[in-house]
């Protein structure tokens, strides 16, 4: 059963979720289906159960960081350049919304199928980064869920057990997210070099040294 | 006293020694490990205790799973930063006079995950390490040479004098600051007592140096 199907068969069951099929331009063809959170739990459910899916394992569940970057589109206006008017490409830049995304994996042992790939996105990478957590579908989500919370910060409503995995509790900061900053204990080897290289310089820089 | 006379003796049947010497070699020939290990590299040092390497043949046979009876630790893996407190407070806890084993590539300086976020970059930045064993993980030979390099060092150190052990020099400290947990990273990120960041002159670094080019 491909994605078309299994999204026809989804809306069909479930009223009211909006779906989005989300393209992979790569040779694997690994298409994704975008859920919306308010009805994630109820597909979750559904293409756990549904007699011709029965997608009953979920083998990994990861976090996705995407920053807001600045997107660039050309618009043409017609402007008065020296008493005479002219049609000019002008730039707009705006600012693309940043989200966290959670992607899971699912199988079916029963039906010998899978992956199917389900993703949800929070609303910002600041306050709303709420997505309800599919542990009580699949319980294997558990500690990934945990995980994603700890190095990305996306907190999964309805998790049983939701703290921090790898880090400590009283953290603060999301190391698997792009703009997170390490703390500056590099040990400046003599051979440093590119990233290195410039982070000793700035070390030093910054304790008086150079 | 003279070596060739020591031995010249020693054919004749009578022994000389020195209670330096006495005390040296019964501390070198009992060094009981710490029994515990933190990742891949414990495998390692589990091998090199049984059967086939057979650490016991050096005096090393006993592994204390408590720190009250152990004279070595032989951090065997990864510490991570959620782990380091722990390794510390049980170096503090060993008895005097105590020695650390800093074995594979992560214990030394963090290993292929040094520039993680939940890595401790050398367990060196805490506690003071004797040997450092190169490898990832390193064979059981390896540990078996490094524990005979802790014997010789044992064997050589004098027990009078300014370089004395730790142990029979009431100045010197026996316990080291356990890290906190801080908000970014461990509070302290190292023990200045300890370690310090190596001296490297990277003003000249990534440019051309004189003789290569």
């Amino acid at each position: 059963m491909n994605l078309e199907e299994i999204k026809s068969e989804i809306e069909a069951n479930v009223p009211g979720c909006s779906l989005e099929i989300i393209p992979n331009g790569s040779p694997s063809g690994q298409h994704s289906l975008l859920v919306d959170p308010d009805h994630a739990f109820a597909v979750a459910g559904f293409l756990r159960d549904a007699a011709n899916l029965r997608l009953d394992y979920c083998s990994n569940v990861t976090g996705v960081d995407w920053p807001a970057k600045e997107v660039s589109t050309k618009v043409k206006t017609k402007k008065v350049v020296d008493g005479v008017e002219q049609e000019v490409d002008e730039v707009l830049k705006t600012q693309s919304g940043g989200y966290l995304e959670a992607v899971y994996h699912l199988f079916s042992v029963e039906q010998r199928q899978g992956p199917v790939v389900l993703r949800m996105r929070t609303e910002d990478r600041a306050d709303r980064v709420h997505l309800p957590s599919l542990t009580p579908v699949w319980r294997s989500a558990d500690y990934q869920e945990r995980e994603i919370f700890d190095l990305f910060g996306i907190i999964f409503d309805g998790h049983p057990d939701l703290r921090r995995l790898l880090m400590w509790e009283g953290f603060e900061d999301h190391p698997m997210r792009r703009d997170y900053v390490d703390p500056d204990d590099y040990e400046y080897e003599p051979t440093a070099h590119d990233e290195v290289l410039k982070r000793a310089k700035e070390h030093l820089s910054a304790e008086g040294g150079l | 006293m003279d070596e060739q006379l020591k031995s010249e003796l020693g054919r004749q049947g009578v022994v000389a020694t020195s209670l330096q010497e006495l005390y040296n070699w019964g501390r070198k020939c009992s060094v009981w490990p710490l029994n515990f290990g933190l990742a891949c590299c414990a495998i390692e040092m589990i091998a090199a205790t049984m059967a086939r390497y057979d650490l016991a043949r050096f005096g090393a046979e006993v592994f204390r799973p408590s720190p009250r009876q152990a004279d070595l630790m032989i951090v065997a893996g990864t510490v991570t930063k959620k782990m380091a407190p722990q390794v510390v407070r049980l170096y503090n806890q060993m008895a005097e006079p105590k020695y650390v084993i800093s074995m594979g590539a992560c214990a030394i300086s963090g290993g292929p995950f040094k520039q993680g976020y939940n890595v401790l970059k050398g367990i060196d930045r805490y506690i003071p390490v004797d040997v450092y064993i190169p490898g990832c993980p390193p064979r059981p030979e390896a540990l078996i040479d490094a524990f005979l390099l802790l014997q010789k060092m044992i064997d050589e150190q004098r027990l009078t004098g300014p370089n004395r052990p730790r142990h029979l020099n009431a100045d010197l400290p026996s316990e080291f600051i356990v890290p906190e947990f801080g908000a970014h990273d461990l509070v302290p990120p190292q023990n200045p007592e300890v370690w310090k960041v190596p001296l490297v002159n990277i003003s000249i670094a990534g440019k051309n140096e004189s003789g290569r080019d």
